[in-house]
């Protein structure tokens, strides 16, 4: 079980229509990549984040698929336009089968 | 029929040497004013303008600090509340038991080090810090320039980020003062270079990729990008003093904490900026 795994989210509270709003998401992870060994030799398993997805009002926003050479804290930043007041859901998995959420409201004004 | 365009942008930065911005300004969130220049303090001679290590850094560097959302730094301050609230040691006590909130301790970090009257010492941040962990938590001292010690310090300095270094010179930390000072005039090492070589002589030049700041340090602990951790202040000396090629002095000796409250009173003036972010 990864420890002090904790997504952030950021979003605007409003916007207007059809605006083109920026998204940042950060989840601090270690991102374990299965690739290095420990003191004495042995190799630490992988531990990694490998999808992250983003839905808006149901709708899939991003759909991510994470490999091993990504650096630990994941962090996206990516624009997406608007066309309604709603939610974004944000989902992360973990190798460990947890999963992580985060939801975020906007309205559109 | 939802309209949802999306554009997911995952940025590798490639690390060229661009070169800084010289006049550009710090503001924090859009509303923390951080003094990035100002006069030399009197007691520093061989300056006339002191100069954050911001400055001297990337625009997409520079940028990282500029947002706490962007901070990397600012994962480990999180953190850092976390421990904050938690109990640890046989006392049973947090921090949070005998100072509330750790908006309680703004104001710290600008005058650290300083004189404790009680112990009749020059203490650093750490030192305090172990010593409310000892004495009344009674629990394990964290490692000097250790994680936990690291955080704990990025949480203290980020509520006070802005406020103005004033580290005092006088009066009982005289002489830890003259002793930091003889410490940063001093050649070390096969290369034979004194702190003053990189950091008074040739601030702004090259030594082969790095680009030689004043080496100050309000901006400590530092979230480097090159070991993506935060860094303590006598880690990075005694990472300075190795690149010498001399045998270093150990991350809370006397020595150490001599030249941690010499340098940090050559920045007196500047603003506290910690966690800052660095190359």
């Amino acid at each position: 079980m990864a420890e002090n795994v904790k997504p952030r989210v950021r979003v605007p509270g409003t916007a207007s229509a059809g605006e083109v709003i920026t998204i940042k998401t950060l989840i601090s992870h270690t991102m374990e990549s299965g690739q290095r060994k420990d003191d004495d030799g042995n190799t630490i398993p992988r531990s990694i984040i490998n999808r992250f997805v983003v839905d808006f009002n149901g709708e899939n926003v991003i759909d991510v698929q994470l490999e091993p050479a990504i650096s630990t804290n994941p962090f996206f930043e990516f624009q997406a336009t608007v066309p309604e007041s709603g939610t974004f859901n944000f989902t992360w998995y973990d190798d460990d089968g947890s999963v992580y959420t985060e939801a975020k409201d906007i309205t559109v004004s | 029929m939802k309209k949802l365009a999306v554009a997911a942008v995952l940025s590798v930065s490639v690390a060229a040497p661009s070169v800084a911005d010289e006049t550009a300004n710090l503001v924090l969130n859009g509303e923390t004013q951080i003094t990035v220049r100002a006069d030399a303090p009197a007691h520093v001679d061989g300056l006339s303008e002191i100069i954050s290590g911001w400055v001297f850094r990337s625009d997409e560097t520079q940028a990282l600090q500029m947002d706490d959302f962007d901070n990397p730094g600012m994962i480990f301050v999180d953190e850092a509340r976390d421990t904050w609230n938690e109990a640890s040691g046989e006392a049973g006590e947090s921090c949070a038991s005998c100072h509330g909130e750790p908006e309680s301790m703004a104001g710290v970090r600008p005058v650290y080090p300083k004189w404790n009257e009680e112990a009749g010492e020059v203490r650093t941040l750490a030192m305090q810090i172990n010593d409310c962990r000892e004495t009344r938590m009674e629990a394990e001292p964290w490692g000097y320039t250790s994680g936990a010690m690291a955080n704990m310090e990025a949480l203290i300095s980020s509520v006070s980020r802005g406020m103005t270094i004033n580290v005092a010179i006088d009066g009982p930390v005289a002489a830890t003062y003259a002793a930091g000072e003889e410490l940063y005039y001093t050649r070390t090492g096969q290369l034979e270079l004194s702190c003053a070589s990189c950091h008074e002589q040739n601030y702004g030049n090259y030594i082969r990729a790095d680009h030689l700041s004043q080496g100050h340090i309000n901006g400590f602990p530092v979230y480097r990008l090159k070991n993506a951790k935060l860094n303590t202040v006598h880690a990075r000396f005694k990472g300075c003093v190795r690149d010498t090629r001399a045998e270093t002095f150990s991350p809370g000796s006397p020595e150490f904490v001599a030249l941690e409250l010499y340098v940090a009173s050559r920045g007196n003036g500047l603003s506290v900026e910690g966690p800052s972010v660095r190359n």
